[in-house]
């Protein structure tokens, strides 16, 4: 086999994986979908306002709650030192 | 009679690739080396752009269940209770429909090292005494249905409260610090007096009129701080835009290490491929074919890096739960919930990835090759 065909093989491979990620996420999409909304709705019933994805500090469990200067609340010329709140900016103005 | 074969564009582009696979072959290790760090700097960018695009996706449709409008009283500057007399004289502003007070807070559990958010639902159907607990609590705590749940209260006395269920797993990205409870129990822990609330969530019924309820609020409670939904949607299309610190770090980076193998290409060609240009030049290839073997060396080392960090990222973000980038967002948090995101091969994603990373590499190959295809094939190889 010609070296041009083993590439372009390669190159037809991947874009067919490409092809099963696409069908991969239109599958599994459909099945999340389900899920998202029963957390729209759980939002909903609670009142919740914020993904819990940090919880190590206060102000990057519930950023879209926190005041912009919440890193530096504590006393003053305290410092963020939590991995989070360097990742996880302020809200904005 | 013998055929005549007049070799096509495209067959005349496939010996220039058979070409330039054997004169990239020559230097093997180099360049495998290469396309595998290349393929790795495509990875990580792709990896954080699809786990970012697919976080705001759901975040933006899970916090559609937000509250309209949440007030908050602010004291000296900070976040303070608010007086359970608001929820009325706010109720009573045209466009509010419902006014109801919220209490929330957390809970520092030293044993679990974690922050818990206890939370009274509006409607709380577990008894006194019990609680729900989200999964990431349950994990944390090795807690499971009808067993204890001990909290420390704020006078000091430690509360043994029930564990009723656990909130079904599919919700954890919402759910799993909660701590559900009834608001006896809310106020008999943290000490919060009944004529006080977190803070008050509002519905306006009308989209379009939650500006100025806002407005009317600031104006008639000048202490108060409202929070619409869509500031609260804007606050996470901050946190995971491009300009995010997860992106841009990520980004940053991945540009510098284009920058830097560009630049590396771009400031010349080495010893070899110089007399390769040479060579060929003298057996008479002209500079429009050498510039072709040039485009195609750099178009397949990208194109391979990028079709294979591409695919990488995608099996790491949405088949295996982002295992890399967990612990980044995870910072300290002792508790973290496990979802999979919603899936999504997004075309904008993929073609600015691709604009990103083939084209600029493609293009700094050919230049140099270029001015050295451009001189004298002797003069090139004597140098």
């Amino acid at each position: 086999m010609r070296k041009s065909d083993r590439f372009l093989l390669f190159v037809a491979g991947a874009l067919a994986l490409l092809e099963v990620a696409r069908l991969h996420s239109l599958h599994r999409g459909r099945e999340r979908n389900e899920e998202v909304r029963g957390m729209a709705s759980m939002a909903r019933r609670l009142g919740l306002t914020d993904l819990s994805l940090a919880t190590d500090a206060r102000y990057a469990r519930h950023p879209s709650q926190a005041d912009r200067f919440a890193p530096f609340q504590d006393h003053p010329t305290s410092l963020e030192h939590f991995p989070s709140g360097t990742l996880i900016a302020p809200p904005p103005p | 009679m013998k055929r005549l074969h007049i070799p096509t564009w495209l067959e005349r582009q496939r010996y220039l690739l058979d070409f330039t696979l054997s004169s990239l072959g020559r230097r093997k290790g180099k360049n495998l080396a290469l396309t595998a760090l290349y393929a790795m700097v495509v990875f990580g960018l792709a990896s954080v752009l699809m786990y970012t695009q697919a976080l705001r996706g759901e975040a933006m449709r899970i916090l559609e269940g937000a509250p309209d409008v949440v007030v908050q009283r602010m004291v000296a500057g900070r976040h303070d209770l608010i007086p359970a007399d608001r929820v009325e004289r706010l109720s009573r502003i045209r466009g509010v429909q419902e006014a109801r007070g919220r209490l929330w807070g957390y809970y520092y559990d030293a044993s679990a090292k974690a922050n818990l958010t206890f939370l009274v639902p509006e409607k709380f159907w577990g008894k006194a005494g019990e609680v729900v607990i989200g999964e990431g609590v349950a994990r944390t705590r090795l807690a499971a249905p009808g067993e204890p749940f001990p909290v420390l209260a704020s006078d000091g006395s430690v509360v043994i409260l029930k564990v009723r269920e656990t909130v079904p797993s599919p919700s954890e990205l919402v759910s799993t610090d909660l701590v559900l409870l009834s608001e006896p129990d809310f106020r008999r822990l943290f000490g919060v007096p009944p004529d006080l609330y977190t803070d008050i969530a509002l519905t306006v019924p009308n989209e379009k009129e939650v500006p100025m309820v806002a407005a009317k609020i600031r104006g008639q409670m000048p202490d108060s701080r409202p929070i619409t939904r869509a500031e609260i949607a804007r606050t996470y299309e901050a946190i995971l835009d491009w300009r995010s610190g997860l992106v841009v770090l990520v980004l940053a980076a991945a540009l510098l290490s284009f920058g830097i193998v560009a630049w590396d290409k771009a400031s010349g060609l080495s010893a070899d491929e110089r007399r390769e240009i040479g060579i060929l030049k003298a057996i008479g290839w002209d500079t429009s074919e050498v510039l072709a073997v040039k485009a195609w060396e750099g178009a397949v080392i990208s194109l391979s890096a990028f079709l294979v960090g591409l695919l990488l990222a995608y099996v790491h973000v949405f088949v295996t739960s982002a295992p890399l980038l967990t612990p980044v967002l995870k910072g300290w948090s002792t508790l973290y919930p496990s979802f999979r995101l919603t899936p999504t091969l997004n075309p904008f994603l993929v073609s600015t990835l691709f604009l990103l990373t083939v084209v600029p590499y493609t293009v700094a190959t050919v230049v140099p090759a270029w001015r050295a295809a451009t001189t004298d094939p002797d003069a090139v190889m004597r140098s």
